[in-house]
């Protein structure tokens, strides 16, 4: 190991273990679990030697029927996603998804932190199914932590033969590179993260037509998977496919991170099993979040990122299950969950997040660059007590430029609201522009009472004088 | 146009050859000038222009895109105060308040004796530990008006960890040469993978 000068730098809190069977967190407990030593003493490398003995085709056909679903917010499955590249065109990537800054969202970088041998035994796995010839590991800019775990990973890697040429003596060879970013949560964004891996501004790409599976980093076939994606990998790959899928359900199989922030009495990244862990399990259970702060009643949460449309506790009982949650007008996204209580005041919670959507716009697209920013502009005139009744209309209507039509949203049967199913119908080329509506939309909807009271009783404004104020 | 020193010259030229298009280097070299000035200069954005083959305009585009790039000096410690919607909920506002008062300075602006940048900053990836903070990209969890106090004493007096703002991973990725694949420009390859099977598919 490289000496680090000074006192140790603080790093990855957060994590408390509970009853579910771990498969990325399961070296969470030791002190050194970050180190090639610890690695290879708790079956490290096991998983490379064992797919090394099988055919590419094997390994792949074992990752598809595991239906590992991308942990980076879409949920697509792994197995499926890299059977997306075209036959005959290569050379083909793999680019690592390590720029997590959704809102909410903590477990890529503990993965990183704690466990990068397990994320580079992933990659090495996924390059030899698909014939990826070469690893690009993008980390968010600003970890400096996680970028020297994994930077001191990979140079233990690489001298100890796991990377590189002729990998455990085999004709398997690939060279994982580390690179990061530099601030831009955009870039999370799998055709932005290519845009920026090129060197240029992390705006996004139109799809169709530039899927990276057909059309990615440099034009060639590219496969983008999430940190925490990969990191399930050894576990499949040593267990196999159908040890993975009796956990959890059908289609939601395996464990998943989450992270648990806000108001409850014990916040932090849990492991739990997916498809049948209900939101009331995870928020109220003893042996996770043990119930709201002081006791107090929850009011409402985001299930899955700042992007998501808030759930009230009228969906607490939904299981962490894309089918059903989808059609209750949100999404399970990055696994984030962010709990308000009974004293938090609506409306300026939501600002805290369509400030960040509109902060984070690359300004490609004008319904969210402009969009985004009226957003908060307006919204923050409410907050502040200066807005009127028009702007609780106005707030609607520029969203609707972003998201036309009925906008996704939680049932709440109490209030004669039907639910609209996820995901959202934009103008946009990237979730981005919509995220800055989500928060609004979810608020003003379940809890337009609160956007009254700060606009009650101020008189309309010419343009003016509201342009002079803004 | 010499803006790197030797060793960040030769450190450059490395972390080119590793990408499959010098242009990819981009970013990394925009970091390692922020290493070495503390922020971005124009004779370094001019310098990667040369290095990796385009304009310095070019670098600029890309430079001025990203957050963590400054192209004017800043304080030795950033300190970045979370004010995403998990931090805002346990306290974010009122830290910063307290930190802007403190520091005597409002979040954008760097304290006269140059030390500290203050900044108000969004989701930090710790989110069950709000608020947060981080300094030159480290973070600090669950952080009080009190911690908040003390930390800026130690930072002061120097014997503090964190290393200067630009310096991210203290720990740089070695590629032995023996060990090294190699990156090869897309277009002069042709065929998969030798590990793959025969016709050429997985």
């Amino acid at each position: 190991m490289t000496e680090m000068t000074g006192t140790p730098i603080a790093h990855a809190p957060g994590f408390i273990a509970n009853e579910t069977p771990r498969i990325v967190s399961a070296r969470f407990d030791y002190e050194d679990s970050h180190t090639l030593e610890r690695y290879e003493a708790t079956d490290g490398y096991h998983a490379l030697k064992k797919a090394l003995q099988q055919t590419p085709e094997e390994v792949h056909n074992e990752v598809r029927d595991a239906t590992l679903l991308g942990r980076g917010g879409a949920g697509f499955p792994a197995g499926v996603k890299w059977g997306f590249c075209p036959p005959g065109v290569w050379p083909r990537y793999l680019v690592v998804n390590g720029d997590e800054s959704e809102p909410g969202t903590y477990k890529d970088r503990l993965l990183m932190e704690l466990d990068p041998h397990q994320l580079i035994e992933g990659c090495l796995i996924a390059c030899y199914a698909v014939g990826l010839s070469q690893c690009f590991l993008y980390i968010r800019g600003e970890m400096a932590v996680a970028q020297e775990r994994v930077a001191q990973a990979l140079n233990d890697a690489y001298e100890a033969g796991y990377v590189g040429k002729n990998i455990l003596g085999s004709e398997f060879s690939v060279d994982i590179v580390l690179h990061w970013g530099a601030g831009a949560y955009v870039v999370g964004e799998e055709t932005a993260l290519i845009e920026s891996l090129e060197g240029n501004r992390g705006m996004p790409r139109l799809k169709p037509p530039y899927f990276p599976a057909s059309i990615g980093l440099y034009g060639q076939p590219t496969i983008v998977n999430n940190v925490e994606t990969l990191a399930n990998l050894p576990w499949i790959i040593q267990h196999g496919a159908a040890a993975f899928t009796a956990i959890g359900t059908e289609s939601s199989p395996g464990t998943r991170m989450v992270a648990v922030s806000g108001h409850v009495k014990r916040p932090g990244v849990y492991e739990i099993v997916n498809g049948t862990t209900t939101f009331r399990d995870l928020l109220y259970g003893n042996d996770m979040c043990g119930g709201i702060r002081d006791d107090n009643q929850l009011k409402a949460f985001v299930p899955g990122g700042g992007s998501a449309p808030w759930f009230t506790p009228d969906q607490l009982d939904l299981p962490f299950e894309a089918s059903q949650v989808g059609p209750q007008g949100s999404m399970l996204g990055s696994g984030a969950i962010m709990v308000m209580d009974e004293t938090t005041d609506i409306p300026a919670a939501a600002l805290t997040l369509t400030k960040f959507y509109a902060h984070e716009s690359c300004g490609k697209c004008v319904p969210c660059r402009e969009g985004g920013t009226w957003l908060e502009q307006i919204l923050r005139r409410v907050v502040t007590g200066r807005g009127t009744q028009r702007d609780l209309d106005l707030l609607i209507e520029v969203g609707e430029t972003i998201c036309p039509g009925d906008f996704p949203h939680a049932a709440v049967p109490s209030k004669g609201i039907e639910a609209v199913p996820f995901p959202y119908r934009m103008t946009t080329i990237c979730f981005v522009g919509p995220s800055a509506f989500a928060p609004v939309h979810s608020a003003l909807t379940l809890f337009r009472e609160e956007f009254e009271a700060k606009v009650a009783g101020n008189e309309a404004r010419t343009m003016i004088e509201v342009a002079v104020d803004v | 146009m010499t803006f790197f020193t030797d060793d960040n010259l030769a450190l450059a030229e490395e972390i080119i050859g590793r990408y499959p298009k010098p242009r990819s280097a981009m970013i990394p070299l925009l970091h390692l000038a922020q290493e070495q000035e503390g922020w971005v200069t124009d004779e370094a954005m001019t310098q990667i222009g040369e290095l990796v083959g385009t304009t310095s305009a070019e670098v600029l585009g890309t430079c001025s895109f990203y957050e963590m790039f400054k192209r004017h000096p800043v304080g030795k410690y950033v300190i970045n105060i979370c004010t995403t919607m998990s931090c805002a909920l346990m306290g974010a506002g009122e830290l910063m308040e307290h930190a802007e008062s403190r520091l005597g300075v409002r979040a954008g602006s760097t304290t006269s004796d140059g030390l500290f940048t203050l900044e108000g900053a969004e989701c930090q990836a710790a989110c069950t530990e709000a608020p947060c903070l981080q300094v030159n990209y480290r973070h600090q969890y669950r952080v009080t008006t009190d911690q908040f106090d003390e930390l800026l004493d130690e930072l002061a007096s120097s014997d503090h960890a964190v290393p200067d703002h630009g310096v991210l991973s203290q720990i740089r990725q070695h590629i032995p040469k023996d060990r090294s694949v190699g990156a090869v420009p897309p277009e002069e390859v042709k065929a998969a993978p030798v590990w793959l099977s025969e016709d050429g598919d997985s």
